[in-house]
């Protein structure tokens, strides 16, 4: 009888532990990096983003799933004002907060959430600003706000309005990004009155598909589904990070069966997972630019033909081919294919020697010598800058210009290659913030981000192109703006301030079971869409 | 005894200090800056800079900032993590436990399996055992462990499937952190198959985290068996008749122990370099994998405090050497 009950006991258990997967779906992502925080106002990563902006919290705007477009988020809808400096926001109403054990929302989501998630980060005084000692709100800094935004003010309760102080088309798409989340005032003052602020940032309450359940520092991030979720119930019950610095044990995990789904393959290990049986990739061209600038302020390099014949020296499908192991392409513009008014009528520069070394004669340029820069760190728009700059290197040789590699600690590469003085032609990239195209050109291009501080690397200045970005800020008229942007690019190939070098390609592999993955041209990692078939 | 304790205890004082100034200089050494490292490729104004600078207190002449560093330390203030913003003491007191778990088991397995090897080969010295054993712990010495450990990773989880492939435990099982200790907390908290999983997460990374302690342990070990064992005193014992197990277990093994001892004592600080990379490739979140994240960032809080907290550990445990030395040889003690 003993023995009979027994192996009752241990079978109702084994059918417990096999029935539990049916009860609650759990999804496991093998993310990449920990989050420095869950607060999204004070920091920069999109590993951060990942596991705090993106399941936990909404901004009043989103991007749309898979593109860049602008749709509405906790604001439903919003009026632009005819001189584009007035935003009023119609905010949705019945959008309830998460709770945990320390906090139970008296009130759903309004403007005073809206007006504490700003205020916070624009005024130094704010009690909030400095809730944790030593805080800095890099994006919005440098997303121009403090300067941008005039006043925010509370019409009623579900409406907010936006005083900007000049008319700024990309303002929609810079509130669409993650340091912009909306954060419960409510809770802040709960936390304030318990004297546990630094709560804010380690157990986040928002309104997002997916409330915070616990993080274990640097291991693993638990999330369950929301279930008063205002937009589409998320498909999954439970979510998990599994922090995996390491790609090629990313990998490992994934074909054990230990996530189901993994950011940044290596690239060498590409073809093994797509032959695969039980794993599935999904590509998409990264919203990034790789090139090499110029310093068009030093002879001979402030000569645009001399620009363009080095330029028509380097065989970038090459490069392309050893660095990338075919995970990029060509670059022609300095604005990716996905984005909107990328102009494709554009003619790149053809690999050509000869005609290289004959054009560089005709400018009178003889045993040039200079120096490229080579970045010391891996990013996404070039995995292997070294090797990049020797090809380019061989290439320059054969029309007879000695090129000689230099290389700083990342930090001091970034600083001194905005020094105005700098010798030397530097590789370095960009990656997309909001999709915007000012968000590439006006950053990386323009007259004004030309001096100390900004990120014009050729420190080139061209006042026809710059008026076009310009002017290009100030309409919101989509036509009117691809337009302007598909000028600029004119001038930028006639001028060539760079040579443009590549675009990458974004691959993520999952199991096969895994359905309603959107891939994100941001290179966000969202969940909420996500499902797992038997 | 106590006297000899503290006579240790004082030449701690000025090592301490000394580490503080290297632990302090390190990350100043080194090119780059905290400030620029987080603008990234956006760039930030002179204007900017200055003003994060300032509020980061590194505008301050580097004296000021060592004496205040030095201050901050006397109070228990180990300052903030420029990246999370959070105290480096309790980011060190939630990582620590991982580590010390996986040392623990690491230096565990290279005693337990170095001593005797060492032993056996001294004994039966020039035989086929002797000359495989020191071949392996040559090989093992010399092995690069990030290899070593996707190695492992591959064929025992990835092609046999008998191992987890990283973590501490199977994700399945979910509760609060008690003493940070997996292998005890998973004990407490009375999840069926818990404490199976966190020892079958455990395999991996610390034989791969014991594989050079092992071998240096297995070598030091083997040679001074084979010194002691030529000494007048074990020649005697043997003429007196007593068994070989007496003369090799208590004559000969205790006096080889204090090298052993002392070398075990090293790999302490062996382990820590090691733990680095072992952490890295299991996922595992000590405080290697914290280290070296905080030094690529040149999180200058993380990485001086941390460091201090590591070398003052490493200081402990040799002086836990020491004192040990005290207890197995009593010359040591008086002198």
């Amino acid at each position: 009888m003993k023995m009979l009950s027994r192996i009752l006991i241990a079978a109702s258990a084994l059918a417990m532990t096999t029935a539990m997967p049916a009860l609650a779906k759990t999804f496991v992502y093998c993310s990449e990096a920990s989050p420095e925080g869950f607060d999204p106002a004070p920091y920069t990563a999109g590993g951060t983003f990942d596991a705090s902006a993106h399941p936990i919290y909404n901004r009043l705007v989103e991007f749309k799933k898979g593109t860049t477009e602008v749709e509405p988020g906790l604001a439903e809808s919003w009026e632009v004002s005819a001189d584009g400096l007035e935003y009023t926001f119609k905010l949705r109403q019945g959008v309830k907060w998460h709770s945990n054990e320390k906090f139970t929302p008296s009130r759903d989501f309004n403007a005073d959430d809206v007006i504490f998630s700003y205020q916070r980060q624009a005024s130094a005084d704010h009690p909030w600003n400095q809730y944790i000692a030593g805080i800095t709100y890099e994006y919005y800094n440098s997303m121009e706000m403090p300067s941008l935004i005039k006043d925010i003010v509370k019409v009623d309760d579900y409406t907010v309005k936006f005083v900007l102080t000049r008319p700024e088309a990309p303002f929609l798409a810079n509130i669409a990004m993650p340091f912009a989340s909306i954060v419960s005032a409510e809770y802040a003052s709960v936390l304030e009155a318990a004297g546990t602020k630094e709560d804010l940032n380690n157990a986040p309450i928002g309104t997002g598909p997916f409330k915070f359940v616990a993080y274990q520092k640097d291991a693993v991030i638990r999330y369950a589904k929301n279930p008063d979720y205002w937009g589409p119930a998320p498909k999954i019950d439970d979510l998990v990070f599994a922090i995996t610095p390491d790609a090629a044990v990313r990998l490992q995990k994934l074909k054990a069966g230990e996530c189901q789904l993994m950011p940044y393959p290596a690239p060498a290990d590409l073809a093994a997972i797509k032959e695969d049986p039980n794993l599935k990739v999904e590509e998409q061209a990264g919203l990034n630019v790789g090139y090499l600038a110029y310093n068009t302020t030093q002879a001979p390099f402030d000569n645009p033909k001399v620009r363009k014949a080095l330029n028509m020296a380097m065989n970038k499908q090459a490069i392309i081919d050893a660095v990338f192991q075919g995970a990029g392409q060509v670059a022609k513009n300095p604005i990716p294919p996905t984005m909107w008014s990328y102009n494709d009528a554009i003619v790149d520069d053809v690999y050509d020697p000869v005609a290289a070394k004959a054009a560089l004669e005709a400018e009178g340029v003889k045993d040039l010598s200079m120096k490229i820069w080579a970045m010391p760190v891996q990013r996404p728009y070039m995995p292997n800058a070294r090797r990049a700059a020797e090809l380019m290197q061989e290439d320059f040789a054969k029309v007879g210009v000695k090129v000689e590699i230099v290389s700083y600690e990342w930090g001091e590469y970034l600083d001194k290659s905005m020094e105005p003085g700098r010798d030397g032609a530097v590789i370095l990239g960009w990656t997309g913030d909001n999709g915007d195209p000012d968000n590439f050109m006006g950053v990386l291009l323009s007259c004004a981000s030309a001096g100390k501080g900004g990120a014009n690397r050729a420190f080139w200045c061209n006042q026809e192109f710059s008026d076009l970005l310009s002017k290009a800020k100030q309409t919101s008229d989509v036509a009117e703006r691809t337009k302007l942007y598909e000028q600029a690019q004119v001038i930028f190939k006639d001028q060539a301030p760079w040579a443009t070098l590549d675009h990458s390609t974004q691959y993520v592999p999952m199991a096969k079971n895994v359905t309603g993955f959107v891939m994100s041209p941001l290179g966000d990692f969202t969940f909420d869409t996500v499902d797992l078939t038997e | 005894m106590i006297r000899f304790i503290l006579s240790k205890l004082l030449y701690l004082v000025p090592t301490f200090l000394g580490i503080t100034l290297i632990a302090f200089s390190f990350v100043r050494i080194l090119p780059g800056d905290p400030v620029l490292l987080m603008a990234g490729e956006r760039g930030i104004s002179p204007e900017r800079h200055a003003e994060l600078s300032a509020q980061l207190g590194f505008d301050r002449p580097l004296w000021v900032q060592y004496f205040d560093f030095l201050g901050r330390l006397f109070h228990g203030d180990l300052g903030n993590s420029l990246v999370t913003k959070k105290p480096v003491m309790a980011e060190f007191l939630t990582l620590f436990p991982a580590t010390v778990e996986l040392g623990l088991v690491a230096i565990l397995i290279a005693t337990l399996i170095g001593v005797p090897v060492g032993v056996m080969a001294a004994i039966k010295r020039g035989s086929w055992f002797d000359q495989v054993s020191m071949t392996a712990a040559l090989v093992g010495f010399s092995m690069p462990i990030f290899w070593w450990g996707l190695l492992l990773i591959i064929f025992f989880s990835g092609i046999l499937g008998w191992t987890p492939v990283s973590g501490r435990i199977s994700l399945m099982y979910f509760f609060p952190d008690v003493t940070g200790f997996m292998l005890i907390d998973s004990l407490i908290s009375g999840q069926k198959g818990a404490f199976t999983s966190a020892i079958s997460h455990l395999i991996l990374p610390s034989v791969v985290l014991a594989t050079i302690p092992l071998a240096v342990i297995a070598r030091q070990t083997r040679s001074a068996m084979l010194e002691v064992m030529g000494e007048d005193y074990v020649r005697t014992a043997r003429a007196k008749g007593m068994s070989p197990s007496r003369v090799i277990g208590v004559h000969a093994l205790r006096n080889a122990m204090i090298p052993v001892i002392t070398t075990i004592g090293l790999q302490i600080g062996v382990l820590m370099a090691g733990a680095i990379l072992t952490e890295t490739i299991f996922s595992w979140p000590g405080i290697g994998k914290w280290m070296i994240d905080s030094i690529s960032r040149r999180d200058y809080p993380v990485v001086q405090s941390g460091l201090l907290l590591i070398a003052g550990l490493v200081m402990l445990v040799n002086l836990l050497v020491d004192l040990t030395y005290g207890l197995i040889n009593p010359r040591i003690r008086h002198k």
